[in-house]
């Protein structure tokens, strides 16, 4: 067995400890709190399947027909902090939820890119998608609030791809 | 009330839209490579997702519970009353363990400001919320990049919050006294 496995059966392990911990905590206080977790977990779990297996299967398609040259050129592991930078202008301007993001992040890394790439792209994703900000953050906080953030953001998926390339690391 | 609504629809578009580019790539590739790359690319992502469930099934756990045990308004209560790098600081973790979407978090985000606490300690919790949240990463990012990439991009993103949550502070002070307005970001 090599490092990656045992780190991850034992985070796993604990993640379940932490599960069990909860729960009895839940149940402690009473019968429904427990009750009504354990149904939306598991609930939520079984929603999430298919849209997580759609996603991971199609990232493997999307990879084989990407034109790989272009990817290794653009955002390829010797793209430099360009690539890095041209992955984060993707990450800002990939629309939709959850699953496009993450499909798309790891078509990528499967079709040549490098994984500082992927990773600033995961990380502008994450942090300052455009349609996102005026979706939903411009509704839910005073608008100066969210552009502040998004403006301080803008340097961060770049700082951790750096970070990525420095270290050599995924 | 916000945080009593659906996190997980039972259709959304985005996936309609991957799944509808998948059959068509999956198509392009059983037609150009023929059928053992077509299988091949299939079993090798069912292998990686089938190892992920018990860690997906946790993360929903938690979430469920976490939701239940660590009510909103203690969070934004033990956040808003913190300030300097601690209330960073504890922003940040708090980011990380509250689970829920968007619907959820920055209404959060949005107490503590009103609470008291300053512009960068909300700006650390929302992205410490994106980038270190465990509901994400064990739900989403784990099934579709395995568990070596994520270890490493959250182990690369935990400075990320901090460096936010004080440029934010000096962007706060410099948007100030450029163009006047109080320190009020509420």
């Amino acid at each position: 067995m090599d490092l990656i496995t045992i780190v991850s059966i034992v985070i796993g392990t604990l993640l379940w400890v932490l599960v069990a911990t909860l729960a009895f905590t839940a149940a402690m206080r009473s019968k429904a709190l427990f009750r009504e977790g354990a149904w939306e977990g598991a609930r939520d779990f079984v929603v999430l399947i298919p849209r997580v297996l759609i996603g991971v299967i199609g990232s493997g398609y999307i990879a084989a027909v990407m034109p790989q040259d272009l990817i290794t050129t653009w955002i390829g592991p010797g793209s430099g902090v360009l690539g890095i930078m041209i992955a984060a202008l993707f990450g800002a301007a990939t629309p939709g939820g959850a699953v496009v993001g993450f499909a798309v992040g790891a078509a990528a890394l499967k079709g040549g890119a490098g994984a500082p790439q992927v990773i600033a792209y995961t990380t502008a994703w994450s942090l300052y998608t455009i349609q996102r900000l005026i979706n939903w953050e411009i509704h839910m906080m005073a608008p100066r609030v969210v552009w502040l953030r998004a403006a301080v953001s803008i340097p961060l998926p770049i700082l951790a791809g750096i970070a990525a390339m420095l270290i050599g690391k995924p | 009330m916000a945080e009593r609504r659906r996190r997980v629809r039972t259709f959304e578009w985005s996936t309609a839209i991957i799944a509808l580019t998948s059959v068509v790539a999956g198509t392009i590739v059983y037609l150009r490579d023929g059928t053992d790359k077509f299988l091949a690319i299939l079993t090798n992502d069912l292998w990686l997702f089938s190892g992920m469930l018990p860690k997906m099934a946790a993360g929903c756990l938690i979430a469920a519970f976490v939701t239940r045990l660590l009510p909103r308004e203690v969070v934004a209560r033990v956040v808003g009353g913190e300030s300097g790098l601690l209330g960073i600081l504890v922003a940040m973790v708090m980011g990380a363990v509250l689970p829920g979407g968007p619907l959820t978090i920055y209404p959060v985000a949005g107490a503590f400001l009103l609470l008291g606490a300053d512009i960068g300690t909300a700006v650390a919790f929302i992205t410490a919320w994106n980038l270190l949240g465990y509901n994400r990463a064990l739900i989403w990012e784990l099934p579709f990049f395995g568990p070596e990439f994520v270890a490493w991009r959250i182990l690369l993103a935990l400075p990320l919050p901090i460096i936010a949550g004080l440029l934010a502070r000096v962007a706060a002070r410099v948007v100030a006294r450029r163009w006047g307005g109080d320190d009020q970001w509420t």
